[in-house]
């Protein structure tokens, strides 16, 4: 994935005379002092990120921590006080009025909380208001909004007025608003935020499946770590306006870094977040006979691959030794195993698991990528740190090889 | 102790009609200019309204109450107009609702993009409003002795200072219902690239209009309250009657006046209260609403 926003050393500082507290930030007074000495209000302190072409990266923290300031400033709703933010390399910070115009209406949409429809305004004449701003003809406007409003399944609402909807009506209607431009960058500031637990979900369920196809780069702002991890590709995690931790879902579960974000990670439902790949073993191989490979580690019984590299069989301490001393591998193995998919998070892997049985994960090739046993699985459950950590490098280099 | 006598006395009321009488004096042509389309307009619009015929400015009335607010308006202002007419007093009163007519519409071309400017520009906002205020709260007979100095006596003078004392609640109005948009609709308007001029139209003024109307109520108020104070300089009308009774210590001439001004005034309150409170039935013509019942019926 290439990068297609890149945040440096951005400041916000909320004043009209931001010198002072810029001063003393870059020297580095805390948020608090700044506050009692200069009654400003620091909002974004040396944020530096990098988001990449068609992730949707989550900014997670609580009220209060930048997180919308964040987000505003890359549309310039807010106006940066220093640092940079390129957009494929070109500085948004630098532009001029009519500049900044127009990357608004073609590169970086946006998703409001409360959702910001016109209420004067019908669902499509909402819908195409992107489009009108930017002086499309209004047919062709009118069918681009239709089109939209067909994929978030709003099609038959289009000539009523908002407030005929439900909230997850209305927030689909500025979800569809956001895409009729076009725009690749797409901002949404606590977009779901505002509605039903049920909605919510179904909203971000309708989020990830429309991401599937539009593979747009999300900027998606939250205050619900659950949230974040459910969307995310990766995270940032805010406070005090500063990043504090950033990373893949899995990793900053798997190393919260610090009390501040482990007090997020604490409640986190392990088993429907790691997959198998990330607990499991590499087996590193032990004997070779033929055309066959018997691979193994310390946790786990040895595994007899075939050419392909897929797994055919087990052996056990006795058979391995037997093996070991000369007998043939293809007459000691045994078919007692259970193969799991590396993709499969751990909730599934626990269904498929048979007692006593040793563990295969395998790739969707059928390709062996290691072994898991039923102890880490628990542990990993019980967030306790004897997990193994992500052994992603090895693995994928595997992967690669086969 | 020290007595108000004991200080100086300036004598600014001779400043004041010195000043006046300057304006008057060496910016004449200024004030012969703002007459000028003041006067073509309430001529138009007196002629126009004379012209009606009774029978069809009842229909009239009764329609425009009918389409802007509801079938009670539309009866009452019926009503009313019959019997204005049967006070005798009709050629009077359509003289006063001239008088309104254009003030309202030299209000709403003057008020209503002084007060986006306001709500546009907060240096603006901060010299008019003291204006306001004073044009607000300065009793409405000392505009008179000014405007007389300044743009003669009759019905002219008396439309000016109408207009004057009507404007200022359809600018305070405009500019509050710029201001009162939601500021995350605004934003929304900016994140998709609305320039200034787009934000105005496609989002600021649409949803100021409830607001820019219950101004527009107020200004019509204003504007019947001071149609009859400026009989006191010549302006013709309903106020014309009033003063007369009291002239002429004639009660009942008086009463007829006054009775002819409040159905006026409750007829115009009435009607432009509700263009300012959207009901749904109101965006439907007549003949589409005439054309719904018979479906019904049939």
């Amino acid at each position: 994935m290439s990068e297609r926003l890149k945040i440096e050393n951005l400041y916000k500082v909320f004043s009209s005379t931001p010198d002072r507290a810029m001063q003393l930030l870059t020297a580095g007074a805390s948020k608090d002092r700044i506050l009692a000495e200069t009654a400003t209000v620091v909002g974004l302190n040396n944020v530096s990120l990098s988001i990449p072409s068609g992730a949707i990266y989550m900014i997670m923290g609580l009220s209060g921590s930048g997180k919308s300031t964040l987000a505003r400033c890359i549309n310039r709703l807010n106006e940066p006080t220093a640092g940079k933010i390129l957009l494929d390399g070109k500085d948004l910070v630098a532009l001029n009025e009519s500049e900044l115009r127009e990357v608004r209406r073609t590169r970086i949409s946006m998703v409001f909380q409360h959702f910001a429809l016109l209420p004067n305004k019908t669902v499509i004449e909402n819908t195409e208001f992107g489009l009108k701003l930017r002086g499309v003809p209004a047919a062709q406007r009118r069918k681009r909004a239709e089109e939209v409003l067909a994929i978030v399944g709003l099609a038959k609402w289009a000539d009523h007025h908002p407030h005929e909807l439900s909230g997850g009506m209305r927030q689909r209607v500025g979800l569809a608003r956001a895409l009729t431009t076009d725009a690749d960058v797409l901002i949404m500031d606590e977009a779901f935020s505002a509605l039903d637990p049920l909605i919510r979900t179904e909203m971000q369920d309708e989020l990830l499946r429309l991401q599937r196809t539009l593979k747009k780069t999300i900027l998606f702002i939250t205050h619900d770590f659950q949230e974040a991890l459910k969307l995310g590709t990766r995270i940032a995690i805010m406070a005090d306006g500063q990043v504090v931790r950033e990373g893949t879902p899995q990793e900053i579960v798997a190393n919260p870094g610090s009390d501040y974000v482990a007090g997020f990670t604490r409640e986190v439902d392990r088993s429907r977040l790691f997959d198998a790949r990330s607990i499991m073993e590499q087996a590193g191989t032990l004997l070779v006979q033929d055309d066959i490979r018997i691979v193994g580690n310390e946790s786990a019984s040895a595994f007899v691959l075939n050419a392909a590299g897929e797994a055919i069989g087990v052996l056990d301490s006795r058979a391995l030794l037997a093996v070991g001393g000369g007998a043939d591998a293809q007459q000691r193995l045994s078919q007692q195993f259970v193969s799991v998919p590396a993709n499969a998070k751990l909730v599934e892997v626990a269904r498929l698991l048979k007692p006593g049985l040793p563990v295969a994960v395998v790739e969707a090739d059928g390709v062996f990528v290691g072994t898991l046993n039923s102890a880490h699985i628990l542990d990993c459950i019980a967030g306790l740190p004897s997990s193994p950590p992500a052994t992603r490098p090895f693995v994928s280099e595997v992967a690669h090889h086969a | 102790m020290l007595s108000s006598e004991d200080l100086a006395v300036f004598p600014v009321d001779q400043w004041i009609s010195q000043c006046v009488e300057w304006l008057g004096i060496h910016f004449r042509p200024m004030f012969q200019a703002i007459r000028w389309p003041v006067e073509h307009l309430l001529a138009f619009s007196d002629t126009v309204i004379h012209a009606i015929p009774f029978p069809v400015m009842v229909l009239l009335m009764f329609l425009i109450a009918y389409r802007a607010a509801s079938l009670g308006v539309a009866l009452f202002s019926a009503i009313a107009l019959v019997i204005i007419a049967t006070l005798g007093v009709w050629d009077e009163a359509m003289t006063t609702l001239s008088l309104i007519t254009t003030a309202i519409v030299i209000c709403m071309v003057i008020g209503i993009p002084v007060g986006v400017w306001c709500a546009r520009s907060e240096r603006v906002w901060a010299v008019m409003r003291p204006i306001l205020d004073i044009m607000q709260t300065t009793p409405t007979f000392v505009y008179l002795v000014p405007v007389v100095m300044l743009f003669g006596v009759g019905t002219v003078s008396g439309e000016v200072a109408v207009v004057i004392s009507a404007c200022p609640p359809l600018i305070r109005f405009t500019y509050l219902g710029i201001r009162m948009v939601e500021t995350e609709l605004v934003e929304a308007g900016q994140a998709f690239g609305a320039d200034r001029r787009q934000l105005l139209w496609e989002i600021q003024l649409p949803l100021a209009i409830p607001t820019i109307l219950g101004g527009l109520n107020q200004t019509v108020l204003t504007a019947m309250v001071m149609s009859v104070v400026v009989a006191m300089i010549g302006a013709e009308g309903l106020g014309l009657v009033v003063l007369q009774g009291l002239g002429r210590m004639d009660v009942g001439r008086a009463a007829v006046g006054g009775i002819a001004i409040v159905l006026l005034a409750m007829m115009l309150d009435r009607i432009t209260q509700n263009l300012a409170q959207p009901t749904p039935h109101k965006r439907k013509s007549l003949f589409k609403r005439l054309l719904n019942s018979r479906q019904v019926n049939a």
